[in-house]
């Protein structure tokens, strides 16, 4: 990459004395992307963009919001009312976390199905993690704030999580609380944190990008550039595809946000907060479903170990199997194009994570299929397939898939031969018929 | 599979909505076709204004309206001297005065709507125990929004007679468990309506239904409208976007 020439005499000025426009040239104009990159790539921009409508929205609302646990309930509703455009600002935030994990998951299922997770990116791969577990600490804290039930009985549930660690569980439980049960001092640190976590996240973005750009993107074949008739520059190519992206999203949001901005909402969140009724079912916002399930999945003990810390056990390692996964997977072979086994399984896991996602919205103790339902006897617990049982089966596929599944592919999957190169001018007859092929799957 | 999953994934995602409601127990909402229903629909203030001498006369007796002011009126078209006259109806403590003392004074258009009740306490020994909820935001609070509240209203009825009702309570079909503290708040004629509306239960429900819902989410129409100028703006955006990104692709391919 040669150094950029600026006709500009001021930006000529700073960029001698501070390569930054240099520097911005090389990673955001001239940057090589691979030329075969599909929608599904536009996802990381997208979420990318999500988090910076989220800041923005999210400083307005502070100005506005009272962290106190008297008057944040009736503060939301005065932003919905009386301060301009407040409830803009406020649906666009509520519904921006959902827009911002529905972008995040999209992300990182690309990123399963094309391997992008596998040697040189794994460190790329593992902070995106860091990002997801950073997103959901915020989203929670967030969801505390306007103080509804849901956000009351939310935080009383997953605080209390913290319990089941051995001996100084109800110590870390008391310190995350402030006090001896959540109130004022819980919602105020929440708050703080709320707003600071975004620029913890901002910070590993820019360490992600960092590490995207050691190597560049992966592609849908899951094969080295290797050479320019492989590349095309980030600017215009990509700019201009990732824009078209962004208006078709746009438009889902905004259609969220004008025509059915509680579609995400639990009405319960607009009862105000009553520590001495308890919701009949206490659920957390949609994209924390599947966590949800795989926490209450554990309704056993094994050996010493009680079924609760079980539950928070499984939780977090269902997230943090995410990191080693680049060395679970010994396939050389990255996109699942070239995998027909691995290929099948990946639809298994999205499916699994749906079923998840279905079980953490219902009740565990309800039928799957109540029209299969035996007679009801009084005083017998009731029989049949139940949510929490289909929880324990998804719960545990999920943990085989990564754990038993994806090593023995790696062993005996036979993977089909690998196109050449990525550019037309090395391989014009192959690379046709792989879009077929895409197009088949 | 992968027709199998996004399938699933679609039928999953249809079957969420259906988890709240479905869970609560009661009979199936009625489902009504409201004014505001649909992305051009926009509240019917004639209605809201009933709505609003149903909740005056009948409601408030009961329930708060607690994040609403007098001056908010003016978004069902209440005009400023209409609005003073309602707000002047009310008793508001205010104080403390120079002598140090709180004084009672009338309503003025910038008051909260005065609630009922002092506090919760004072509200459930008056009402044998039970609290009735604020109603600000009770279309947003409930599953199935206005067809719950248009349901409770109208869904009083005789118990069967294999159902035991608690004592003091009430048989409403609609309610979760069935069983409600609050008796029947309408019957025929509760109201007299200054524009002629022959004041039915079904018209009085439906009248204050449509004012608790403006009451929930008093910036409804002004966010569909505005949602219609989003939408076109991003459709021409996206469609100059799109072909932008062909012209600039037509190099490569």
């Amino acid at each position: 990459m040669s150094a950029p020439v600026f006709k500009n005499p001021v930006v000529r000025w700073i960029d001698y004395r501070m390569p930054i426009f240099t520097f911005m040239h090389h990673q955001l104009h001239a940057y090589p992307t691979p030329r075969n990159l599909n929608y599904w790539w536009n996802f990381g921009s997208l979420a990318g963009i999500v988090l910076v409508i989220m800041i923005v929205t999210g400083v307005v609302l502070a100005m506005h919001y009272v962290p106190n646990s008297d008057l944040a309930f009736a503060s939301v509703e005065r932003i919905m009312r009386d301060v301009n455009y407040g409830w803009l600002i406020r649906y666009l935030h509520m519904n921006g976390g959902s827009m911002f994990f529905i972008a995040v998951y999209i992300h990182i299922f690309r990123g399963l199905y094309f391997g992008s997770y596998k040697a040189p990116r794994e460190l790329l791969w593992i902070l995106g993690v860091v990002i997801l577990l950073l997103m959901m600490a915020t989203a929670f804290m967030g969801y505390v704030l306007p103080w509804g039930q849901m956000s009351f009985w939310g935080a009383t549930v997953i605080t209390n999580l913290f319990s089941a660690v051995p001996v100084v569980g109800e110590w870390i439980v008391s310190w995350l609380w402030g006090g001896f049960t959540i109130g004022n001092p819980t919602l105020n640190r929440f708050f703080s944190l709320h707003y600071l976590l975004p620029f913890v996240i901002v910070a590993v973005v820019f360490l992600h990008l960092w590490a995207l750009h050691r190597f560049g993107s992966n592609n849908p074949l899951g094969i080295d550039a290797k050479g320019p008739q492989d590349t095309i520059p980030f600017h215009p190519y990509y700019t201009a595809k990732d824009a078209f992206g962004l208006g078709a999203f746009l438009l889902f949001y905004a259609a969220i946000v004008f025509y059915a901005p509680n579609f995400f909402a639990e009405p319960d969140n607009y009862i105000p907060a009553n520590p001495m009724v308890t919701p009949t079912h206490i659920v957390p916002e949609w994209y924390l479903l599947p966590f949800y399930a795989i926490l209450r999945a554990f309704t056993f003990d094994i050996w010493f170990l009680k079924a609760k810390l079980l539950g928070v056990i499984g939780m977090f390692a269902s997230i943090l199997i995410l990191c080693v996964l680049p060395w679970l997977d010994r396939s050389p072979v990255r996109s699942a194009r070239y995998r027909p086994i691995y290929k099948q399984f990946f639809w298994v896991l999205l499916a699994d994570c749906l079923i998840l996602g279905l079980v953490g919205a219902h009740a565990p103790n309800d039928l799957v299929f109540p029209g299969l339902a035996g007679p009801v006897v009084e005083g017998v617990e009731a029989g049949g397939f139940q949510y929490v049982h289909l929880g324990q089966i998804a719960t545990a596929y999920y943990f085989l898939h990564f754990l038993f599944v994806i090593p023995l592919l790696g062993l005996f999957e036979r993977p089909r031969p690998l196109p050449l190169g990525i550019g037309q001018p090395v391989l014009k007859g192959a690379a046709h018929s792989h879009s077929q092929t895409m197009e088949k799957a | 599979m992968r027709r199998v999953v996004l399938a699933a994934a679609a039928a999953l995602s249809l079957s969420f909505v259906g988890v709240a409601a479905a869970s609560e127990g009661g009979g199936a909402l009625p489902d009504r076709h409201w004014s505001f229903s649909g992305i051009f629909g926009t509240i019917d203030k004639a209605a809201a204004q009933r709505g609003l001498q149903v909740y005056r006369e009948v409601c408030a007796g009961c329930h708060s309206l607690s994040l609403l002011s007098y001056r908010h009126l003016a978004g069902i078209g209440l005009d400023e001297d209409g609005i003073k006259a309602i707000a002047a109806e009310a008793t508001v403590v205010d104080g403390p005065n120079d002598a140090g003392e709180m004084f009672e004074r009338p309503g003025r258009p910038a008051d909260r709507f005065a609630a009922p009740f002092p506090n919760e306490k004072a509200s459930r020994a008056a009402n044998n125990g039970a609290y009735p909820p604020d109603l600000s935001v009770i279309t947003k609070a409930r599953a199935g929004g206005a067809n719950y509240v248009f349901g409770i209203l109208t869904g009083y009825g005789e118990a069967p007679a294999d159902l035991t009702m608690q004592e003091g309570m009430n048989y409403n079909t609609y309610f979760p468990g069935l069983q409600i503290a609050m008796p029947a708040p309408l019957s025929e004629g509760s109201v007299e309506y200054a524009d002629g509306t022959p004041a039915t239960v079904e018209q009085m429900a439906s009248d204050v239904t449509m004012f608790m819902t403006w009451a929930a989410e008093p910036e409804t129409d002004a966010r569909k409208r505005m949602g219609i100028k989003a939408m076109l703006f991003l459709l021409v955006l996206t469609g100059l976007f799109y072909a932008t990104k062909r012209k600039v692709w037509a190099a490569l391919h």
